[in-house]
């Protein structure tokens, strides 16, 4: 029924905005700093928590890739029915691939593991053949290796029973409390954030009162205060990518020679490194944003 | 102007600041508000300027419903009405230009325009020769007269006064009053809630007596009717 104000914002406006918002900054010195420090600090615990969390979970994967059933062929199993077995257990629906390794490869594969003690074997060797099973997903893999016991020329499968059931649970307690701690670092920097905007907003509440008695918009008030959220946010940010940025390529380089014989390895520089400042980026200026904009609200109910 | 129909004004704690309040303010008028404290002349000036809605009953400002007005229209209500406090409200960091200039920037008037239209209203107020001053610089009558002139620098239709001499000397009020007359004889609506009994038994205007929410006496040319 009546015309509301024009929303549209002037170049000249947004210039006065942009201009209000660092006037807030600089004449708010020490919040400013203090809420800087807040995104710092949590951004850097979260950053350093995702790379430590994404490796983990890498290493995770690589370890649960490995997982294999070893299936024991009795030792008096003629060519026809290991063929036969083989058979058997490639149409098994959670198998992915089969590998045959005969009981001499197997003892040299001790031998190069365990050192040249294990030579003597060579003169008897106690091992059996062995056909090396994959499963598709490597949670497949218990039932997997119950059905291969059932088959008449498996001597025993062999998988690591116990190995395999606690890697899983410690994944998947890993996993969830990552994600719970990632949530409560995020909602306690955002928290930091909206209370430090409303004691810069709380020190100027005579002007926002006197902007609504003069009838200026709501957005005209919120605009600088948004803005200021997010160069704290920005400002906040920059630390904790550098350290990401530049840590994780010395931890990478420091860590990898070491490892480079083991299962696990490290996640790539660039692969790592871009995504996770980038979600830094964007956290930093949506709890910039988010916090002034929740603050903001309380005043403007005049 | 004003017109106001069967208006109750309850507050969420239980208090009833009006009840069944029939005023009607004709453009151009100047009227007094009195009446003991707490009777409720200060949510009758603040339903004007839309800071409370009605409970009940209509306020219509300038052909604008306040009860109905989307919170979004609000700042096209409060640019047709000026307001004025018995504390200013300057901002302190701002000198007595940037003051006034501050009601046109916010809503986002013209550069040019808005030069010319602060030096005119300081002109008017006679503070044009303390423009860059600080209103801590300034007695405070001139920093009433700061306000008020920022409370008409848009050229609003009516102006509304919360006891705008309540702080001030009776010499330094007789010369406020005398800036409001000013701005009277121009055409401007003045609605005024006052407790000084001398301005109003003087400078005899329309008087409203408001006593525990009821409206008591609405008279043409009435007086104080109350011990100071």
């Amino acid at each position: 029924m009546n015309s509301g104000v024009t929303t549209a914002m002037k170049p000249r406006t947004l210039r006065r905005h942009f201009r209000e918002s660092f006037k807030n900054l600089r004449r708010n010195g020490w919040m400013t700093f203090a809420a800087i420090s807040a995104v710092t600090v949590t951004l850097l615990l979260t950053g350093i928590f995702l790379v430590i969390m994404l490796n983990v979970n890498k290493a995770g994967t690589d370890i649960e890739r490995d997982v294999e059933v070893r299936v024991h062929i009795k030792l008096d199993t003629t060519e026809a029915e290991k063929e036969q077995l083989k058979q058997q257990i490639s149409s098994l629906p959670e198998v992915e691939s089969i590998t045959y390794s005969s009981k001499e490869q197997e003892l040299q594969n001790l031998i190069k593991d365990m050192g040249s003690d294990y030579a003597l074997f060579e003169q008897s060797n106690p091992l059996y053949d062995v056909y090396v099973v994959k499963t598709a997903r490597p949670q497949d893999t218990p039932d997997a290796a119950r059905k291969i016991e059932q088959f008449a020329q498996t001597e025993k499968a062999v998988y690591g029973e116990e190995e395999v059931k606690n890697l899983f649970s410690f994944m998947k307690t890993a996993r969830n409390v990552g994600a719970v701690l990632v949530a409560g670092l995020l909602f306690t920097a955002m928290f930091l954030i909206s209370n430090t905007i409303k004691i810069t907003i709380f020190a100027r509440r005579k002007e926002i009162e006197i902007m609504k008695l003069v009838g200026a918009t709501n957005w005209f008030i919120r605009w600088p205060f948004l803005l200021e959220g997010l160069w704290i946010g920005l400002l906040g940010s920059i630390l904790p990518i550098a350290a990401i940025a530049i840590g994780y390529y010395y931890a990478e380089q420091a860590f990898s020679a070491q490892l480079a014989s083991q299962l696990v390895d490290f996640i790539d520089y660039l692969p790592l490194v871009l995504p996770v400042t980038a979600l830094m980026l964007v956290m930093a200026v949506f709890i910039g944003i988010w916090g002034s904009f929740l603050s903001v609200r309380r005043f403007l109910k005049i | 102007m004003i017109d106001m129909k069967g208006v109750t004004k309850k507050y969420s704690n239980g208090v009833t600041a009006l009840s069944s309040v029939d005023v009607t303010i004709k453009q151009g008028e100047f009227v007094y508000i009195v009446g003991p404290s707490g009777a409720g002349k200060s949510t009758f000036i603040k339903l004007i300027y839309r800071e409370e809605k009605p409970s009940s009953g209509t306020v219509t400002v300038g052909g604008i419903n306040t009860a109905t007005l989307r919170q979004r229209s609000v700042p096209a209500l409060r640019r047709k009405v000026g307001v004025v406090f018995q504390d200013f409200k300057l901002l302190p960091l701002l000198t007595v230009y940037e003051n006034v200039a501050f009601a046109l920037e916010v809503i986002e008037e013209e550069p040019n325009m808005i030069r010319k239209r602060v030096m005119e209203v300081l002109d008017l107020v006679g503070l044009k020769h303390k423009a860059r001053m600080l209103p801590t610089e300034l007695s405070g009558g001139e920093q009433q007269r700061v306000a008020i002139a920022r409370s008409i620098v848009n050229n609003p239709k009516v102006v509304i006064a919360d006891e705008p001499t309540g702080n001030l000397d009776p010499d330094t009020s007789w010369d406020i009053m005398r800036l409001f007359g000013m701005i009277n004889e121009r055409g401007t609506t003045i609605v005024m809630a006052t407790h000084n009994k001398d301005i109003v038994n003087t400078l005899r205007r329309r008087v409203i007596a408001i006593e525990n929410g009821r409206i008591v006496r609405d008279e043409q040319r009435g007086d104080y009717g109350y011990e100071a």
